[in-house]
């Protein structure tokens, strides 16, 4: 049954993942795994006001605790060059730029001892007013110079306005999604150990290179001063990207300062205010359509929260951009600074909530002209990418539309909503379009033929639970052109040299390139009779030049989600019996592992759609329900039956293994196709996430 | 170090091996076992029961050793993760590869703990939240019975898989 | 946490006169909760006596009634064959809760004198009137969506999490206890105190009385009982309203009925008025439902909590109607 190695060629096959063994047995070290002598403790004092002034420290108190090493702060910490990321800049003053912000860092030899002194140290504040609620309405809303990563704020075309006017069919409805945290089970934790002048950095990232080059900007480093470790990461969802987490300059801090290595760990608690999460939303969606559903207008506008630290505006609206055709559309973003903590990447930044919004939308105006919601899709195809003009390199939306709507028995649906009741259930299904960008970044990668016929490749990649591992071992050894056991693929050290991180769906795209083409260089090399030295032979590709030079177009992975749902008549209680995914991906490596992604990404999406809702309490700009009793995500007994499947979408224009990078657009639309479905089933709209009993059938 | 009535000298079986060690009575089952023994596959994902990345088996029962109190476990016995394969992995671990049961694998030993407790609970028929009539195994039963085990990578399917083929029930 | 002396208690007398006295002192039972609590910061005590070595894991029949030792541990206790047999809305309602691991570690008299889960209890940080009398109660105009609608003060609106104790209110138990006054017995319903302006006195007992076990009477001839649970999440998450009920019906009429409702109140809510209202009448969906709505008359919900009071009404009627309706 166990699959530990495949004969060539690899791509394609089931093949189970590389480190498994490792994984169920316990023998896979993490961050706070790494077994260091020597080791102390460095625990976080949190800022306990929203915004103001740290006037006094009781420094001394603390250091007379118990097995107290150190206390890093205001006026002893290394002092740290401003390199424009607030998030960052730790103990550089006195200001608190929101609840939760370090204010300290006590440093024990044993983790009870840290903790028990960083609880108990007592700190003076100077507290000013906060603004730290986010409204639709904020008179401090306004355009920022672009959204996430580097989309532009607005886009246009036509007059949306006049085409409203004149459509015999309008949809007009807001939608609000709220701030989410990403929760990885492995928090975050980073070891700093140093050794004649250099350190070590054993953490926990999606883009171990990455943390290298801020890092040694930050506080000064020479190249060649710090490296990276992360062999395996607990998981990451964006929250574990670029840039790096507080822990990680605590860390280095504290280990400069008591001269011993020190790991922080970062609480549960704690990852609400410090790691990043997903803003809260509020969008407006105004469709114009004819009667026959076909769209004449689309408008998608995005309110959103950023923090007064660092600006990060969330592209939800960039969702509409490439999504359905209409020959007048507007998009447009509006962010307000708040005194909380800095949102980052969540799985599938822009389009998670975007796709809520617009496949809502799509949903109402399904059901105002009297159309399929699947018809509707298929009719308002566009030919181009409405927004830009480019090509698609390849558009498989309407495939997976067709296939889905088969595999889930969709034909025959009766749309009318509130009419199937199933014992103590209403029951409803529900659909939602779905894409995400195929984006690929330079990296570097090597591969070595050694003399016992054996080959080590080497990228400083990250394997966060996606299988990059697994797949990158397939790809190469089909470059070999060789069995996977005589791979082995080392990655997760940002020695290696510059890579992508797991981020953005990019990983495989962005590693495979250069691990591909160094392997086939290395292949042919030694076809060649090039002769091998007793240390190996390397071959190394950047990838950097041939990513700049690829054609102009629109990339993208299709995708669509059906969904069954049932609510309680009573209780208004939401389960999802039933949830069935078809993607377009380009080439799909390994089948066990993407259909793990892919339920993955469904699975947090069914989270989003039912559970997930971090709540600020404004008086203290703090999300009080920190902690995962209070935050629900999903338990195994919330995901019933869940149907993955993967649509042919041979693409020449992407990358040299022809892949779209699937880790994100499993999440997106999850949300609308289970409010479209709750609507069914209930006859109540749900424009607001998430569809809690309170919310359902009331 | 913390005067003689703040620690204590704990005595445990742990991995079919006796273990005695001085501990902080603050210190956790879970601490103990991470931050003492070098025994780190069991994870930390909450320190508060939670999420269950912390489950391992006392005296048999799956239980979250964030809970326990290190000084409160003396005289029983602990196993984890590390101490249920022998030459061959654990046939849960063995499943949990093959299904691909999980993907970053920091729930795993938790969830591997838990299944093969909740498969000893199952055989003394206990029943659960879902069970109606005789206690038998079902898909709906293995979600409920492990719905203490957070997985936020959504391996839920994989694993109810691999519990099933288990249990015998494929 | 702050550090602590630990001792192990050789008997029920010896563990009384260890904590009785000593207001840093407490019992330590499975520590599900309280080890949580100390790990927040909430709890900070400077001895605990470990009491679960003591012989009170066991479930006996008393007469007519059963006995339940204080630490027979959720998971056995929803298990018994009796307790499944006789009592089945007391096995439902702890397999209801928490988790299968919590459950194995979870111990009956614990699980009673849990404390309320309100994010503002939990996190020292926070003004909290329960852990820090006179310090406010944040919830009342901040996180309160599941937060209580009877029988709470302008000083406190926490509710108690407990799954067990509802169905034990619907179950007439009454609790075994032991101070230093000797072993006595108190009505479940009586063992908590109203919350009023002392939200941080939560039991009606003696401050270190232990908690040795609970009896339940037998049930009336041909009772029915079940409990029913909603929360947000499927399963491993505290209710946001519940029902445990017992219900009589002889000749179309309502000759026994009892009610308990959870994630309401700062303690168990036994529905009296309910009871009252329905008590000889017909056991008709109507009549459950004008008992529902008489004991919600007294509700004072808050801004995000006014979903709870239609929701415990129609969960009331399913409940008992379902009750009613079986054969």
């Amino acid at each position: 049954m166990t699959r530990f190695w495949q004969a060539a060629p690899s791509v394609g096959h089931p093949l189970t993942r590389i480190e498994g063994l490792d994984k169920v047995t316990g023998r896979a070290r993490y961050a706070g795994d790494v077994a260091v002598p020597g080791l102390a403790y460095g625990a976080v004092v949190p800022a306990t006001i929203p915004r103001g002034r740290v006037l006094n420290l009781d420094v001394e108190a603390t250091l007379a605790m118990p097995g107290v090493l150190a206390v890093v702060h205001r006026d002893n910490a290394p002092r740290l060059t401003d390199i424009g990321e607030g998030t960052l800049f730790l103990f550089q003053g006195d200001r608190v730029a929101h609840w939760g912000a370090p204010v300290a860092l006590v440093v024990a030899d044993t983790p009870e001892r840290a903790r028990e002194a960083a609880e108990r140290m007592r700190v003076d504040y100077f507290p000013e007013p906060p603004d730290t609620v986010f409204r639709a309405d904020h008179p401090g809303l306004y355009e920022p110079e672009y959204v996430n990563p580097r989309n532009p704020t607005v886009t246009g075309k036509g007059d949306v306005d006049a085409a409203l006017a004149g459509a015999a069919v309008v949809v007009d409805a807001e939608y609000r999604t709220p701030a989410q945290h990403n929760n990885a089970m492995e928090p975050h934790s980073a070891t700093a150990v140093r050794s004649d002048g250099r350190i070590t950095l054993h953490t926990s990232t999606q883009y171990a290179y990455g943390v290298v080059p801020t890092l040694s900007k930050l506080f000064g480093f020479a190249p060649g001063t710090l490296r990276v470790l992360s062999e395996h990461v607990g998981g990451g969802f964006g929250n574990k990207g670029m840039p790096p987490r507080p822990d990680t300059v605590l860390a280095v801090m504290a280990a400069t300062l008591v001269g011993r290595p020190v790991r922080v760990t970062l609480t549960r608690p704690q990852l609400w205010p410090l790691t990043g999460y997903r803003t809260p939303t509020a969008q407006r969606i105004r469709l114009g359509a004819d009667q026959d559903g076909r769209l004449v207008a689309l408008e998608h506008r995005a309110a959103l929260q950023t923090s007064r630290l660092h600006e990060f505006t969330e592209q939800a609206a960039v969702y509409s951009r490439p999504m359905y055709g209409a020959e007048n559309m507007r998009t447009s973003h509006r962010v307000v600074a708040l005194d909380v903590p800095t949102p980052r990447w969540m799985r599938a930044p822009g389009e998670a909530p975007g796709s809520f919004a617009l496949e809502s939308a799509m949903d109402e105006l399904a059901e105002a002209c009297g159309v399929d919601p699947v018809e509707l899709r298929l009719r308002n195809e566009p030919a181009v990418d409405p927004t830009t003009g480019q090509a698609f390199s390849s558009r498989r939306l309407a495939d997976c539309l067709r296939v889905g709507a088969s595999r889930f028995g969709w034909a025959g649906r009766d749309p009318r909503p509130a009419v199937r009741r199933d014992g103590r259930w209403w029951r409803g299904t529900g659909v939602a379009g779905a894409h995400y960008p195929a984006r690929a970044a330079p990296t570097t990668a090597h591969a070595t033929a050694l003399p016992d016929g054996s080959f080590v490749v080497r990228v400083a990649a990250s394997d966060i639970g996606t299988g990059a591992r697994t797949v990158l071992t397939q790809l190469a050894a089909d470059a070999l052109e060789v069995p996977v056991d005589q791979v082995r693929v080392l990655i997760g050290d940002s020695g290696f040299g510059p890579a992508m991180g797991a981020g953005g769906s990019m990983g495989t795209a962005s590693w495979s390139w250069p691990v591909v083409t160094a392997c086939r260089e290395l292949a042919g090399r030694l076809a060649a009779g090039e002769p091998l030295p007793p240390d190996g032979l390397t071959s190394t590709f950047d990838s950097t030049a041939a990513i700049g030079a690829r054609a102009d177009y629109a990339r993208y992975a299709f995708g669509a989600h059906f969904a069954e749902v049932a609510v309680d008549v009573t209780t208004g209680e939401v389960r999802v019996p039933r949830l069935t995914g078809v993607y377009a991906v380009g080439r799909v490596v390994n089948p066990l592992t993407a259909r793990s992604q892919s339920i993955g990404g469904m699975t947090m999406g069914l989270s989003t759609a039912l559970l997930e809702e971090s709540s600020m309490d404004g008086r203290f700009g703090d999300w009080v329900n920190h902690n995962l009793a209070d935050y629900h995500v999903a338990t195994n007994a919330d995901v019933g039956e869940i149907d993955v499947t993967y649509v042919d979408d041979p693409d020449d224009e992407l990358n040299p293994s022809g892949v779209k990078g699937l880790g994100e657009i499993g999440i997106v639309g999850v949300a609308a196709a289970i409010a479209n479905a709750a609507w069914h089933a209930t006859g109540v709209r749900q424009r607001e996430l998430p569809i809690t009993p309170a919310r359902a059938a009331r | 170090m913390a005067g003689p009535e703040l620690a204590s000298t704990v005595r445990l079986m742990l991995n079919g091996a006796p273990v005695e060690l001085v501990v902080d009575n603050r210190t956790t089952l879970l601490d103990l076992l991470r931050d003492r023994l070098d025994l780190t596959g069991t994870k930390k994902g909450c320190d508060h029961g939670q999420c269950g990345a912390c489950t391992v088996l006392l005296d048999g029962r799956r239980v979250n050793s964030c809970l326990q109190l290190a000084v409160a476990v003396a005289g029983r016995e602990v196993t984890t993760v590390e101490g249920l394969a022998d030459d061959e992995p654990h046939p849960m671990q063995a499943a949990f590869v093959a299904h691909d049961a999980f993907q970053c694998g920091y729930c795993t030993p938790g969830q591997i703990c838990s299944a093969i407790g909740m498969l000893d609970e199952l055989a003394a028929s206990w029943p659960s939240a879902v069970s109606t009539g005789p206690v038998r195994l079902d898909d709906a039963e293995i979600r409920e019975r492990m719905a203490g085990n957070i997985c936020r990578c959504g391996a839920y399917p994989h694993i109810v898989a691999a519990i099933r083929e288990v249990a015998g029930g494929d | 946490m702050r550090e602590f002396a630990y001792a192990r208690a050789r008997s029920v007398d010896a563990a009384v006169a260890l904590v009785a006295d000593n207001p840093e002192a407490r019992y330590l039972g499975g520590g599900t909760n309280l080890v949580d609590l100390m790990e927040l910061g909430v709890e900070r005590p400077e001895l605990l006596v470990d009491v679960t070595g003591l012989p009170l894991d066991d479930v006996t029949e008393d007469g007519a009634a059963l006995r339940v030792g204080a630490l027979v541990r959720n998971s056995d206790l929803a298990a018994h064959p009796l307790v499944r047999e006789r009592y089945p809305v007391l096995s439902q309602a702890l397999l209801a809760g928490a988790s299968g691991q919590l459950r194995n570690a979870a111990t009956t008299g614990g699980n009673l004198v849990q404390r309320t889960r309100c994010v503002y209890f939990t996190d020292a940080t926070k003004p909290c009137n329960k852990r820090m009398p006179g310090s406010g109660c944040p919830a009342i105009e901040g996180e309160h969506h599941n937060l209580a609608i009877l029988g709470a003060s302008d000083h406190c609106v926490a509710t108690h999490p407990s799954d067990l104790a509802v169905a034990l209110a619907a179950l007439d138990a009454r609790v075994d206890l032991q101070d230093l006054a000797g072993p006595h017995e108190i009505p479940l319903v009586d063992f908590y105190r109203p919350v009023g302006d002392r939200p941080d006195l939560e039991l009606t007992v003696q401050d270190g009385a232990l908690v040795t076990g609970v009896a339940l009477p037998p049930l009336p001839a041909g009772a029915r009982s079940a409990y029913r649970k909603v929360r947000e999440r499927a399963s491993y998450a505290f209710a946001i309203a519940s029902v445990a009920a017992v219900l009589v019906v002889e000749d179309g009429l309502v000759s026994d009925v009892r009610i308990g409702l959870g994630a309401v109140a700062s303690h168990p809510w036994r529905a009296r008025v309910a009871e009252r209202a329905l008590l000889g009448g017909p056991a008709t969906e109507a009549a459950f439902e004008a008992a529902a709505e008489a004991e919600l008359d007294s509700a004072t919900p808050l801004r995000d909590n006014a979903y709870k009071v239609p929701l415990v009404r129609d969960l009331v009627v399913a409940v008992l109607a379902g009750l009613a309706g079986e054969r």
